[in-house]
């Protein structure tokens, strides 16, 4: 690997790099700084630009306490004590705050945080101490840290911070880390290099994803024809590599709607596809497994990761009681009375909601993403699929594997077929009809609260949350083929896609409407959907 | 006739009696009305049920100080249930059936709409608590919200000038407000010089939940080298969806800020902060302004709804502000009679709770001062920005072509809330 950079144009990268760190550190010589002890003094102001002078004082003197400072400033957590400015690093400890001085002496434990105060910090000096971080963790020994921290840097890329990184690149040993850098130095030879050095600068950067890279490529000025194509050529390279990365993500997008079209319409398609019951409630179902995460939640507020896992059994058992109580005190006296089911069940959903608003109160409650379901997983610098979507794809097919098992292989799941086929034979061969009939609405319920767990990952848990998701629902499992478990799943994944393709040049709203005109013109062709069942069960 | 119905009867009319006594003596402590119309169920309920709350607890703090012209205030409150033609009815039904002068209420700006021709018709006053899209000047509605010029043109002011702003995401829920704010944002961004490209107009569904594709369009427009910013009029529901997929796909508030004109510290508790630090709103009002009436009003809201945890909000401070100004009109009037009271409120001035004064202007509006806030860990905001003075309310943008010329002023002699500065015609058109 090494020997690849001792080419010729290396050697003249090198050289110019040279002059741009002796720049760099008469630039840092001869400017005016605030002294040390003035610049830490200056954090306790009110001022954000006198605070942003401080900090660049401070990292060009560069003293052992400026690293943590500055971390902890970051994240909000450095004080001064409103007696005498002295500064702090705040660390809870349980119920309790302890208050340790920026420059050694004895930590203060306290319950509250009275007599200090929080060193304010806003969006310009987050930036600038990031920055600043980033130059001082380039030596950093992990890989991972480093890579942030160049990439960092490359947001705003100048000659100072390219002289930092010159000498680096020769002791670098990752890869991912290497090519960052890599590209960090050819936007700046482009800019500065003479033509030699812009021609390679523009061969690393046709290989970078980055959008810096992009950037530099598109403000490049050509000095003649030559370069200026092989720049376009450069371009149309990375532009055609994101497109591709862009219908992968676009893919992505639409099937993790899919799944939670699917997700929240798989219960429906229990109550509504087998049974042919019009379960207006199906969403406050879904609503009561939101709350049911939020409340396991409140018990176990140590466990955020474990709450998500422990919720969705307790979701399952929740909103299927509710359901099986929904279906003995209500829906088994309007069975074959479709109209009265309607409206039976959409009064069942407005006393749902407002059961809800009076127990939890009109506000939104709010369920914490487990840490290991936030954030992306970034498999280049342009395509990133994120956790929390992938978990939530992930679940929906499990969910529909374990209730296609349910139906298929067991003795409940052959009742509850036997019954919605043929009810009175059944009734002859000795299946208990009505206690099916309640088993099977509690399962479809029981699943919708699940779908209720995921929900509430994306988005607000509040007694709106089904009526959000009903009309897409019932979509779903009639696109799919009423009755027909896998149309239900291929029905959701495809309008999600659908609905994703149309979405970046029609816009969401029209792309919703778009989809429902489809979903109606697809309906006046083929009335039972995608799959619609076939033999003596589809004759009724 | 047995015993049994005699007494039955006896006691009927005994009942009576005691009633007809107890209705005379209401008679002798007579009271005046105030009609509080916030839905109290349905969609709305989220953000309404508070406004509620708040003016029951100014009412039973203005008794407390003796009432209002000697005789104490009674709250009449309905419930419209986020149902806008529900709006109309009820406060029809406050007027003409439970005699209030005056209605604090509605939310939403379809709700304003469906009250306005009601209470024009009967002539009534109402208060109006919300940041709104402007276009419109009612001689019967005072509006103590913000008008655009008041939250949305400083806020890009600040982003601009400040931030360093140069391309633009205006994102919005696909309703009147946005759709009006937006349009007046654009104009005003062109005015100052944004090339057409650098602008980017997105509208959603009331509700929208899948972000996925819009974030990462947001994503790449952000990318092209120019420092970005998103300016929502996203409403409500949809926000916690949308800065959860913003904290997902890892945009931070570095990157790309997001400065939204309906997201307050009510909303921010239903949510995980968390992801959202740094990210900005724009409003009059913070409960972290740190000012003596704000401490004793935050201080009486929790005596008041017994829990120390809820928060105050701009809304809240708009009501404030409303009802103080209109017991100065009443009692600068010496009757509750509407007529009066419209006449009495311009020129009213009263302190607001960032440590000012709020004037009622001829138009119906109130100044206020623009306050720009990040979000912080514990769901409070930090003030990072605020205008040096009190910015009057404009009814007309000056950004609209359709608006540019008019004023309203409804002091005589012009009266007039739709005033053609260049034709020199009141059009009457008042909304």
């Amino acid at each position: 690997m090494i020997v690849h950079y001792a080419r010729p144009q290396m050697i003249r990268l090198l050289s110019w790099l040279l002059c741009l760190a002796c720049l760099g550190f008469f630039q840092g010589g001869f400017a005016e700084v605030l002294n040390l002890d003035e610049a830490w003094n200056t954090l306790s102001k009110k001022s954000y630009s006198d605070k942003a002078e401080a900090i660049e004082a401070i990292v060009q003197q560069n003293p052992p306490e400026a690293l943590p400072a500055l971390k902890a400033m970051l994240e909000g957590q450095l004080f001064y004590a409103k007696s005498n400015k002295a500064l702090f690093i705040l660390r809870e400890d349980g119920d309790n705050y302890l208050f340790t001085p920026l420059f050694g002496g004895n930590t203060a434990t306290q319950e509250n945080k009275r007599g200090y105060k929080k060193v304010r910090i806003n969006n310009r000096l987050r930036v600038q101490i990031r920055q600043s971080l980033a130059s001082m963790q380039l030596k950093h020994e992990d890989a991972a840290v480093r890579l942030e921290a160049v990439q960092e840097l490359l947001k705003e890329p100048d000659e100072e911070t390219a002289a930092l990184i010159a000498p680096l690149v020769y002791e670098e040993q990752d890869g991912r880390v290497l090519s960052a850098m890599q590209t960090l130095l050819a936007i700046i030879q482009l800019e500065q290099g003479d033509e030699a050095a812009q021609a390679s600068a523009i061969e690393t950067l046709s290989s970078s994803l980055n959008p810096s890279a992009l950037n530099a490529l598109t403000e490049y000025k050509a000095p003649n024809g030559e370069l200026e194509d092989s720049a376009q050529a450069a371009i149309n390279k990375i532009e055609a590599q994101r497109d591709l990365y862009a219908v992968a993500e676009t893919v992505f997008f639409g099937l993790s709607l899919g799944s939670v079209l699917a997700l929240s319409a798989i219960g429906l398609a229990i109550t509504f596809g087998v049974m042919g019951v019009i379960n207006m409630a199906h969403g406050e179902l879904m609503m009561i497994g939101a709350y049911t995460t939020y409340v396991v939640q409140l018990l176990m507020p140590n466990h955020i990761g474990l709450s998500i896992i422990v919720a969705i059994p307790a979701a399952f058992i929740v909103a299927g009681l509710v359901g099986v109580a929904i279906e003995r005190g209500i829906i088994r006296f309007l069975y074959g009375r479709a109209l009265e089911t309607l409206l039976a069940t959409f009064g069942i959903s407005l006393i749902l909601q407002q059961t809800v608003r009076s127990i939890f109160s009109p506000l939104n409650r709010s369920v914490e993403t487990p840490q290991w379901m936030s954030g992306a997983w970034q498999i280049n610098e342009v395509l990133a699929l994120t956790w929390n979507r992938l978990y939530i794809i992930i679940f929906t097919l499990l969910v529909f594997t374990a209730l296609l098992m349910v139906m298929k292989k067991s003795t409940l799941g052959l009742q509850v077929r036997a019954v919605s086929q043929n009810r009175a034979m059944a009734r002859a061969m000795g299946v208990r009809s009505e206690w099916v009939d309640a088993l099977t609405f509690g399962l479809g319920s029981g699943i919708a609260g699940m779908a209720g767990v995921a929900l509430s990952l994306l988005t607000n848990v509040g007694p709106n949350l089904g009526q959000a998701y009903i009309i897409d629902s019932f979509m779903v499992v009639v696109f799919g083929g009423v009755g027909n478990l896998w149309g239900t799943l291929v029905a959701g994944m495809s309008l999600g896609v659908v609905n994703k393709v149309i979405e970046p040049w029609a816009g969401a709203v029209m792309a919703k409407i778009l989809v429902l005109v489809f979903i109606i013109l697809f309906i006046q062709k083929r009335p039972k959907g995608l799959f619609p069942q076939r033999g003596r069960a589809a004759e009724d | 006739m047995t015993m049994k119905t005699l007494k039955k009867m006896a006691f009927t009319s005994l009942l009576m009696v005691a009633s007809m006594a107890s209705a005379g003596l209401a008679m002798a402590e007579e009271t005046i009305k105030v009609g509080v119309l916030h839905s109290l169920s349905g969609t709305m309920a989220i953000s309404e049920t508070t406004l509620k709350d708040t003016m029951l607890m100014l009412i039973e703090e203005q008794n407390k100080k003796g009432g209002v012209l000697g005789k104490k205030l009674e709250a009449v409150v309905v419930d419209p249930a986020s149902n806008w033609p529900l709006f109309a009815e009820k406060a029809r039904e406050l007027v003409t059936k439970e005699g209030t002068d005056v209605i604090f209420g509605c939310w939403t700006s379809v709700s304003r709409k469906s009250v306005l021709p009601v209470i024009e018709e009967l002539d009534s006053v109402l208060f109006y608590p919300v940041q709104y899209e402007g276009e419109e000047s009612s001689k019967n509605v005072f509006y103590t919200g913000a008008a655009p010029n008041q939250q949305a043109i400083p806020a890009v002011d600040y982003l601009m000038n400040d931030i360093g702003v140069e391309r633009w995401v205006l994102a919005g829920t696909d309703y009147v407000y946005p759709r009006t704010t937006n349009k007046i944002l654009e104009a005003y961004l062109i005015a100052k010089g944004v090339d057409k490209k650098d602008i980017m107009i997105n509208y959603t569904p009331f509700g929208h939940s899948d972000w996925q594709s819009i974030v990462s369009d947001i994503k790449k427009f952000g990318s092209a080298g120019k420092k970005t910013a998103v300016v929502s009029t996203i409403n409500g529901d949809a926000n916690v969806p949308f800065y959860k997929e913003l904290g997902n796909q890892g945009i931070s508030a570095e990157d790309i800020p997001v400065v939204a004109f309906s997201v307050g510290e009510e909303e921010l508790s239903g949510l995980d902060t968390k992801p959202l630090v740094g990210h900005l709103a724009a409003w009059n009002y913070f409960m972290s302004v740190e000012s003596d009436e704000n401490e004793e009003f935050i201080e009486a809201w929790h005596k008041f709804i017994k829990d120390k945890k809820r928060v105050t909000n701009d809304p809240m401070e708009a009501h404030y502000i409303g009802f103080n100004m209109w017991v100065k009109a009443v009692e600068k009037a010496g009757t509750t009679d509407p007529k009066a009271v419209q006449e009495a409120m311009i020129g009213v001035a009263v302190p607001n709770l960032s440590g000012g004064f709020s004037a009622m202007m001829p138009n119906h509006h109130i100044t206020k001062p623009v306050l720009i806030g990040e979000i912080q860990k514990d769901g409070q905001f930090d003030i990072v920005w605020e205008t040096s003075g009190l910015v009057p309310g404009d009814a007309w943008s000056d950004f609209l072509p359709g608006s540019k010329d008019l004023i309203s002023d409804w002091r005589a002699p012009m009266s007039c809330g739709n005033y053609n500065v260049k034709t020199k015609k009141c059009s009457g058109q008042n909304y």
